[in-house]
This record gives structure tokens, sequence and C-alpha cells, in this order.
């Protein structure tokens, strides 16, 4: 075990690594990152001296090692507009994604796993047939249009709900009476984006669960529980229901991180103040540094919780460290 | 007796082997290829079949500048909605937009661009992706831990984000975000290329081509690419509906198709500005031309799927 997540840390280091290199030659070779400044029709010299001020004067190699030096020590770059350390305002801004993020979690569990287990266990019937066409509308209708649908029938018809903002909770790591409370507040402010949120991977974890479940169902074990003839609801319910989760769990945990990362269009449309917010904020003030910072510090992210699912995986599922 | 049996073998097996073109055209999906079709058509034929210009504001009559501004004389009519609304026309049957333009001509003109920019960025995607594959796959030791950490690498990054990075230091543009689409998704044929390339490279035809002294450079492109070429045209089907679907948040956010081009998704976030107003379909009409064109694409992705894995046929 210990062996193997050693192994796991190091090639987490490795992919670390690789990312932000793609990302600093990437960035350089495509296209300039002070280009997004010039386009308000700014001088020349003024553009030299973004240059300087960013570092991008220095041959590409001493650029290169402070960079890399940067982000060693945690610092991901300053926000030209706003004249604060980008991680500073990331780690501010996370928790919002994070509720965001679990709330639509939630919503795509919900509606995913019953509706993949009705499908399985109704195979080839018409159940089926309608569980397929939900997956597939899901991963077909972008979730910006069904959030604009939604703004549009219960924001605007109906004015059921809130369309803009998150309401009045906050979360501060100060204040410990907020730790709690900012999670249950204001739900009427999240139902909308949580759900267009939720409505894409709700299709992927129908699909998982159906296919899981489907593995399962054709498995030695059940049919050995049913030939004793344990009642079907308990076969279904119990005996394959827990192996068919595993990789619903796993895909979920993933897509969990995905989530939090990848609603930049959504948080827009509800004018959401999370990370993906920041990222549209960046680009909109023509901010390269902070569009950098908040892309590395998502990637970061995402490598770290991918070494600790996997490190759970392995303490999960003891052939996975095994075969590693 | 047992020639009268063969005889009915016989007719059974011709039988079936003349319906079999007829079954593969009664399997195809017909819905998705309609739809596809129809936005091909409407795509290359839009200058000719749509109504009025994509950028030019269409010309209102006195009695519709009556009714919006009380004057008989004005350059142009905007927000105007649907035919079936009272205040609709069938001059512009899906409403106008907030500078007076005709919807429907617009999303026609859109569908250019949609099916431009998706297509070309995946085929270039899918090259760079199954050449980094095959040659990961073929040449193994350093070439395969060398490329496909970096493709792990690269798919670390979701593709929205990674996108962003690049369109902020590209600029807006169509050619940039087909480059964009081919810088992001080519690590997602790599991986299942390469994999598809370790067990083809045991096989007794690559063994005996190399046996015969065959050039690498012809063993990969003679015998390794038509064999993976299957997976390749499933992922790539699968991936033009996520590539309309990228090109259309990127436009959305502003930094994919510029205005005044009409791009789908850019069409919907200027929509989104009057939505509070209660003009929906300038949001609503573009979103439904992505959902649909999508929509067909994974039909179509999941139908080649099966199509091509037997083994998939029953699930």
């Amino acid at each position: 075990m210990k062996k193997y997540i050693l192994f796991r840390a190091f090639y987490s280091v490795i992919t670390l690594w690789l990312l932000v290199t793609i990302v600093f030659a990437l960035v350089r070779l495509s296209g300039d990152p002070v280009k997004m400044r010039g386009e308000i029709g700014a001088d020349a010299a003024y553009l030299q001296q973004i240059r300087q001020d960013w570092g991008l004067d220095r041959p590409v190699h001493v650029q290169y090692v402070s960079f890399l030096a940067n982000l060693v020590q945690g610092d991901f770059g300053h926000s030209f507009e706003k004249s604060l350390p980008v991680r500073a305002i990331y780690l501010e801004r996370l928790p919002n994604s994070l509720k965001l993020g679990f709330a639509a979690f939630a919503i795509s569990l919900l509606i995913g796993v019953p509706l993949g287990m009705i499908s399985a266990l109704k195979v080839g019937t018409a159940w089926d047939n309608a569980g397929k066409a939900v997956a597939l509308l899901g991963l077909s209708i972008p979730g910006f249009f069904v959030g604009l649908v939604l703004i549009i029938i219960f924001g605007v018809d109906l004015g059921w709900l809130p369309v803009l903002g998150k309401g009045s909770s906050n979360f501060s790591g100060n204040d410990p009476s907020t730790w709690f409370s900012f999670w249950f507040q204001d739900w009427r402010h999240l139902a909308m984006p949580a759900f267009a949120l939720g409505w894409y991977f709700s299709g992927a974890m129908l699909r998982i669960t159906r296919s899981g479940m489907l593995d399962v169902l054709g498995t030695d074990y059940v049919k050995l529980v049913r030939l004793k003839g344990v009642p079907e609801a308990i076969v279904t319910g119990k005996h394959a229901l827990k192996n068919a989760m595993i990789p619903v769990l796993t895909v979920a945990g993933l897509n969990l991180i995905i989530m939090i990362n990848v609603a930049v269009v959504i948080e827009v449309i509800f004018n959401w103040p999370g990370v993906g917010l920041l990222l549209y904020d960046g680009l909109t003030n023509r901010d390269f540094p902070m569009v950098q910072g908040v892309v590395l510090m998502s990637g970061v992210m995402i490598v770290l919780l991918n070494f600790i699912i996997d490190v759970l995986y392995a303490y999960v599922d003891p052939r996975v460290r095994l075969t590693a | 007796m047992a020639t009268a049996f063969d005889e009915v073998g016989a007719l059974a097996t011709v039988s079936r082997r003349a319906r079999h073109p007829l079954r593969i055209l009664r399997e195809l999906p017909a819905i998705p290829l309609l739809i596809v079709a129809v936005l091909a058509f409407v795509a290359l034929l839009a200058p000719v079949i749509a109504p009025h210009g994509k950028l030019d504001p269409v010309k209102p009559t006195p009695a519709q500048c009556l009714a919006k501004f009380g004057a008989e004389n004005c350059p142009y009519v905007d927000g105007m909605p649907p035919f079936w609304a009272p205040e609709g026309s069938l001059t512009t049957p899906l409403g106008t937009d907030f500078l007076g333009r005709d919807v429907l001509s617009r999303l026609m003109y859109g569908a250019q661009i949609s099916l431009l920019v998706a297509l070309t960025g995946t085929i270039v995607a899918g090259f760079i992706g199954t050449m980094v594959g095959v040659l990961a796959g073929y040449m193994g030791r350093w070439w395969d831990q060398i490329l496909m950490r970096i493709t792990d690498a690269w798919l670390t990054l979701p593709s929205l984000v990674f996108a962003i990075l690049l369109s902020s230091v590209r600029g807006p543009g169509v050619w940039n975000v087909v480059l964009i689409l081919a810088l992001v998704f080519w690590s997602r044929y790599s991986r299942a290329v390469r994999g598809e390339v370790l067990a083809l490279r045991e096989r007794d035809f690559v063994r005996l081509a190399e046996i015969n002294g065959i050039s690498k450079t012809r063993i990969i492109f003679r015998h390794l690419v038509p064999n993976v070429m299957n997976t390749v045209m499933v992922l790539f089907s699968l991936q033009v509906g996520v590539a309309v679907i990228i090109e259309a948040s990127l436009s959305f956010l502003g930094v994919g198709v510029p205005p005044p081009e009409p791009s789908w998704g850019l069409m919907m976030s200027e929509g989104r500005d009057a939505l509070m107003e209660g003009s929906w379909w300038l949001a609503v009409f573009p979103g439904i031309c992505i959902s649909l064109l999508v929509l067909s694409a994974n039909m179509l992705g999941d139908w080649l799927r099966v199509r091509l894995d037997p083994q998939l046929r029953n699930r």
C-alpha cells in the first residue's frame, strides 16, 4: 500500500509538472499573453511596459525557471486588475463553486442512478428506451441552454425563483457560524444553476449506472442468489446494487471535481460568483495572469483529487494496488 | 429429399443475402441523418435560401415602424417576435434581434459556422491524436512513455477551461476556434488509438510485415492506421457534438467567433440580455439549433459505435 501511494504520488507530480509546462509552452507558442490588453488600441510603449512588468521580455528559459519556482512556492501569479494574489481570490470563491458543485452533483445522482437502475432492470422495454432518451438528451442539450430556458420559465414568466446571484449567505473562514449554515441557505438561488449544471452529468450517471448494473446482473453470484430463492427486490436492491455502485462512485467523484471547475458559462448566466465567473472576469478584464492562475489552480486541484481518488480506490479494492 | 432440403437451404441464404443491403438501410438512424442533412443543406445554401442578409437589418414597413416607434420611417425594428405572435410578421418568421436583423437568416448562416468550426477542429484533432496514438503504441518504450504522459497531463484540464486559456492568448476568430479545438481534443483520440495499436502490433500480419523488412512508416500507414479507423470514426462522431458545445460556449463568453458574425453561441449570449424584457425567442431558437445538431451527432456516434463493435450490439 505504501509503495502504491508513493508510486501514485510520483506519477501525480510528473503529471502536474507536464501540465504546467504544457500551459507555459502553449500560451507562448499559440498566442501572446499581452495580446488581450493590446486590443484596446494601446500603443507599443504601453504593451512593452506590460511585457516588462510580466517578465515576458526575458529569455524563455529564465521565464520558465521563475514560472516553475513561483508555482512550487504556491504563487499562481497576481491579478492585474485587482492586484491580489490569484490563489487568495480563487480560494475565496471556491466555497461558492463547491456549493453549486455539490448541489448539481446531488441532482445528477438523484436523476441518473434511479433511472439507470430502472433501465437496467427493465432492459429492452419501453422503460429502457425512455432511460436511453433521457441520457441522450442530457448529453446533447447544453447546460447553458437549459439554464436560459429555466430563467425564461421560472424567473421571467412565473417569477418564482431569483435569476441572478447566490443570495446573501457567505462562507467566511474566520467566522465559524458560517461554516455550517452557508451550505443550507438560499436554496432558491441555488435551484436553477444547480439543475442546469447537474443536467448534463445526470445523463452520464444514467449510462454508467445502467451498464454497471447490467454487468453485475450477468454475474454468477447474482444468479446463485436468485437460485437460492431470494426475493428479486433484495437481489437487485442489496446484492447487485452494491457492486454496481463501484464504477458509479468512481465516475461520480471525478464528475464532482469537473463540475466545480467547468461551470463557467452557467456561472456567467446566473451571475454565480464561483471560480468559473472568476475565469470569465479575467477574460473580460483582459487580465491574463488571472486567467492563467485560475486555470493552473484548477489543474492542481484536479490532479490532487485524482490522486486522492486513486488512493481511496486502492484502499477499497486490493486488486488495484497489486496490478499497478 | 436431401436435394429438396439443400435447395431450401440455398434459397434461404440467397434471400438473406439479398435482404442484407436493405436491412442496413432500415437500421440507419433516419432522424439524426435527416437533421444533419438538413443542417448541412441549409449551411451550404444559406446565401441562396436565406430570406435576408446575415449582417444588415431588415427594412421594415411603415406600419411596423408606426407600431414600434410612432413614426412612419425608421432604419430598423428591433426585437420583433416570431410570426405567430400578434406583432410578428411573415417577412421575419422567427423575429428580429436587437439590431433588427432577421433571426432565421442568421440561424442559417450560423449553421455554416458551427458545422465548419466543429468539423474542421475535430478532423484536425483526430489526425493529430491518431498519429500520436499510433506512434506511442507502435514504437513503444520511450516514445510510449513520453507521449502517453503528455496525453495524460493534457487530459487533466477540463476541455472548456483549457479552451478558454488558449482563447485568451489567441483572441476571437473563426480559425482561432478551430485551432483551439484541435489543440484541446487530440488527446482524446491518442489514448484510445494507442490501446488499439498495442493489440494490433502483436497480430500476425504486422509481425509478417516486420519480418519482410517493410519500413516502419509503411507499416504505420498501410497496416496500422487503416485498422484503427473504426475507433477513430466512432470517437470522431461523438467528439463533434462536444466541439459544437465548446464553440458555442466560447462564442457565448465572447472569445470564440467575433460579432457581428452569426454564431449560434454568440446569438444566445446576445439574446440573453433581452430575456428580462420577455424576448425569449432570441436565446431559444439558437439553443434549439445547437441542441438538435449535438443530439443528432451523438445519435450517429452511438449508432456507429454499436454498428462497429458487435459486442455492444445488445447493450
